[in-house]
């Protein structure tokens, strides 16, 4: 437990109600999607930059681990203590500031909700296109420190291609601006993107400028079903081909279809050994133009069935088949190992080739599906941990299938950051000059090592 | 003999929570206090605690816990579907068992036995008065919800002189040769709301169908559930099962969707089986589609003045997926001009008993619905379950709209002239 005094300060900061000490309150803000749970000593719910400010200071001068945390959604343990101190919880932190039509930028809080941010400007007929498949509950300023991706990447791009600014706590705790709000700037380093993917190692965000885009006008959903895998597989390496860049590219293979054929609202025959998704958007007329020239390109790769939704509710009906998909993978084994590599588009066939191989050689089920279109394929190894000597298999799969990323010019991660799943695998992917002179900024910018220790670089993770 | 279920027969669906976080988008009480604790993934690592025996039932823990509206918004849309509302009433009943009746059994104890309390209550002007309240039988969920002086600020319905069961006797005959259905009526409709379950009544009636409303009929055992009143609610299940014995019939009605899902649900999670009971009971709205009444209505020559209606879903016919139905019927009644409203199936946050512990985040929650109502020009918001209407009313009075909350079967009422026999 932390000592009184350090409580009674940070109560002096954010006020009585807004610390939390009982043994319920850190068993509620131990955990995140990665199932692990590390509990903090105390938590603070911070409703200003001043208030994140002065904690920071707090924490700094006696050396406790600060946590930032948003809605806990992350998949690499990003908002783990997993050397205790002080969770900052930034979820009341809610507002969004500004939306400004004339220049197309928002400037928000960093406890707004993707989804909800989303809403509001396409009321005004704009759009922010990052769609993390937690967009409905995770938060900007957490998507903003893994650089969250989603589905529409490939055609719009990922995080840190809508960030304009940030107001940052540093860990010292003086509050820094990055950026601002022109598309262009090229005064001093471009330190905005250092903090974005920064995992909250480098600086806790308290405000974001995020750039917005016009409305696409319409947009065209179509489910592909394929015989083969190598047949999903080319169709996503044409269409780029073709230079055509919709707005997602889908794939399911034939494991992750076994899994929601029973529930699927669209059926799906045993035939089918892969499933696209792909929809395009942008002016009406384009869009009927693209649709039906993807349809050409497709067509000599072995499809078996092509459905176009005509309203929004077939559109949603298609999407229901994808969001199926999450859910229903533990009925291949109970424990599953969900990686997001990515490799070049081109490689995705190659990709697709070496996971069937280990699945093979280690004889567990590798279930994949995700975002074909940007290279970005969430690999889940679906195991049951209770079988002797399965953690040390799973151990050994991740390391080859990692492997097999690096080697196709691809890489770890996509989306969900290093955190502490990742962190002994990082070598693989970057040198050892690049990873220290990493360890330099880091270093350089948290020289207590307050903010979010035991992540990214240290394997010395307490359990 | 206990039958309700136990935390640990909960064991293999807690262990089911994946941690993703996916409850807190649709948590009513979430969304207002952004806090871990309040969302359904926090009140799971709660229960988890609980069976490791690394939390205790301490204060917090039992703050977190009464945080929970029992809406069942989260089960919905939980990829893994875990039933946290029935985890919260077996951990609420925990409590209980623990420590009593403390929460909120003592403190309505309290005001019904108190007679300054109850003066008080009436002075501020309250309607429950005790004459009246002395009609209502002491193991109804009404006692249970509506505490008055400890929700001084509440606009509550005037309580009528009569209840339903003054009104009709138990067994009604209809004007035709079809079947008979049973009706369970519920506290709100019988004591407060009578003229809802009369048009339900004569509706009915009118169809050709006779009516069995046994007057032994009990609460649902919702707000006893909602509190963490186990024993309370066996009890009243074991009554209610008994009450429609006395004749043969196919469907026991509802108009009261959380009577409904009481029934529905929380009967069939018990560890006795009360599925006889159980499997007749069905929403009026899911009944008249099913009589082809939709069809029905649409056909009717539309009113030259109709009233602009928009429609609140309750939590437990949305839950149950019962969504579709009463629209439709409110698209074809002669009478409505139905609007569709942003943030329709966002609950009302009344929640059992939540809203006297937490009148405060109660009326918050039912505001976020003030936007999308205002939006939508509704005159009225109509819903299928008298505990909405209310907790609507009372929104809607203090953001000073001009905007009436009734129930379905009030137009229906309307449309088909059910209240001039």
């Amino acid at each position: 437990m932390m000592e009184k005094k350090i409580i009674r300060s940070l109560r002096d900061i954010v006020g009585k109600e807004n610390v939390y000490t009982e043994n319920s309150d850190r068993i509620t803000h131990s955990y995140d999607a990665t199932q692990k749970s590390y509990l903090p000593d105390v938590v603070v719910y911070a409703h200003s930059a001043e208030q994140v400010s002065e904690v920071v200071k707090i924490a700094d001068s006696l050396s406790i681990p600060l946590l930032p945390r948003g809605a806990g959604s992350g998949f690499t343990g990003g908002t783990l203590p997993v050397q205790g101190g002080i969770v900052l919880v930034l979820t009341r932190m809610n507002r969004i500031l500004s939306i400004d039509t004339d220049n197309l930028i928002a400037v928000v809080e960093p406890g707004v909700v993707t989804s909800e941010l989303q809403r509001e400007v396409e009321k005004l007929g704009l759009f922010y296109p990052p769609d993390p498949a937690s967009k409905d509950f995770c938060t900007l300023g957490g998507n903003v420190a893994e650089c969250a991706g989603g589905p529409r990447c490939v055609k719009y791009g990922v995080t840190k291609d809508y960030i304009l600014g940030l107001q940052v706590v540093t860990a010292s705790g003086e509050i820094i601006r990055t950026g601002g709000k022109t598309l262009k700037n090229v005064v001093g380093y471009d330190l905005t993107k250092l903090f974005v993917g920064s995992e909250g190692t480098l600086g806790i965000v308290t405000e974001i400028v995020l750039k917005l885009l016009p409305k696409p006008e319409a947009k065209k959903t179509m489910l592909v079903q394929f015989e083969t895998i190598d047949g999903a597989a080319r169709a996503v390496a044409d269409i780029i081909r073709a230079k055509i860049i919709p707005t997602t590219l889908e794939f399911l293979d034939a494991a992750t279809i076994g899994c929601i054929r029973d529930i699927s609202p669209i059926p799906l025959p045993d035939e089918c050994r892969a499933l696209l998704i792909i929809e395009v958007d942008g002016d009406s007329d384009v869009i009927e133009k693209q649709a039906a020239r993807i349809l050409d390109i497709i067509r000599p790769l072995g499809v078996l069935d092509t459905r176009i939704a005509e309203t929004d509710a077939e559109s949603e009906e298609i999407w229901e088949v994808r969001r199926k998909v999450s859910p229903s993978l533990r009925k291949v084994n109970p424990d599953k190992f969900n990686e997001d590599i990515v490799v070049p588009r081109s490689k995705v066939p190659d990709m697709i080739t070496a996971l069937e191989h280990l699945s093979e050689k280690y004889d567990v089920p590798i279930v994949n599906f995700g975002h074909a279109g940007d290279g970005n394929i969430h690999v889940n190894v679906m195991v049951d941990l209770a079988e002797d000597g399965m953690q040390e298999k799973v151990d050994m799969v991740m390391k080859e299938i990692f492997h097999a990323a690096v080697a196709l010019e691809g890489s770890i991660s996509g989306e969900h950051g290093i955190g502490i799943s990742k962190m002994d695998y990082l070598g693989m992917e970057i040198d050892n000059s690049t990873l220290d002179y990493m360890r330099r900024i880091k270093r350089a910018l948290d020289p207590n090592n307050t903010l979010n220790p035991g992540k990214i670089f240290e394997s010395d993770v307490s359990g | 003999m206990d039958k309700n279920k136990t935390l640990k027969d909960y064991e293999v669906q807690i262990r089911e929570c994946v941690k993703c976080g996916a409850c807190q988008a649709h948590c009513p009480v979430y969304l207002e206090n952004r806090r871990e604790g309040d969302v359904a993934r926090g009140k799971i690592a709660l229960a988890a605690a609980l069976l490791d025996k690394t939390g205790v039932l301490e204060k917090r823990l039992r703050q977190d816990i009464s945080m929970c509206l029992m809406c069942g918004s989260c089960v919905n849309t939980c990829p893994n579907s875990v039933p946290t509302d029935k985890i919260v009433g077996a951990i609420r009943r925990e409590i209980t068992d623990n420590r009593g009746l403390s929460l909120l059994g003592r403190g309505v104890s309290t005001v019904i036995g108190h007679k300054p309390l109850m003066k008080a209550a009436i002075k501020t002007g309250a309607a429950l008065s005790p004459l009246l309240l002395k009609e209502i039988p002491a193991s109804s969920g009404l006692r249970l919800r509506f505490p008055v002086p400890l929700m001084k600020d509440r606009s509550l319905p005037v309580i009528p002189a009569k209840n339903l069961f003054d009104l009709f006797p138990e067994f009604i005959r209809g004007d035709g040769d079809k079947p008979t259905v049973g009706f369970f009526a519920g506290c709100s409709i019988s004591f407060i709301y009578p003229e809802i379950g009369a048009s339900m009544i004569r509706l009915l009636q009118k169809m050709g169908y006779s009516v069995f409303l046994p007057g032994s009929q009990k609460c649902c055992g919702i707000p006893a559930l909602s509190s963490g009143d186990g024993r309370l609610v066996e009890k009243l299940a074991e009554d209610n099962v008994r009450s429609f014995q006395k004749y043969d019939i196919e469907h026991i009605i509802t108009c009261c969707a959380s009577c409904n899902g009481g029934v529905r649900e929380y009967y069939s999670t018990m560890k006795a089986d009360y599925g006889d009971f159980t499997g007749k009971v069905i929403d009026f709205n899911l009944f008249l589609a099913e009589q082809g009444f939709i069809e029905e209505m649409a056909e009717l020559p539309k009113w030259q003045a109709r009233t602009r209606v928009t429609y609140h879903d309750p939590c437990h016919l949305k839950t149950q997926g019962i969504t579709k139905e009463p629209r439709a019927l409110l698209r074809a009644l002669p009478n409505v001009e139905f609007v569709e409203m942003e943030g329709a199936s966002s609950c009302c946050g009344l929640g059992g008993t939540f809203s006297v512990y937490h009148y405060e985040i109660s009326k918050a929650i039912g505001a976020r619905k003030i936007a999308g109502l205002k939006e939508s020009g509704a005159e009225m918001i109509a819903t299928a379950c008298p505990g909405c209407i209310m907790q609507l009313q009372d929104v809607i009075n203090h953001a000073g709209l001009q905007v009436k909350a009734v129930h379905i079967l009030d137009l229906i009422s309307e449309a088909l002239g059910l209240t001039e026999e």
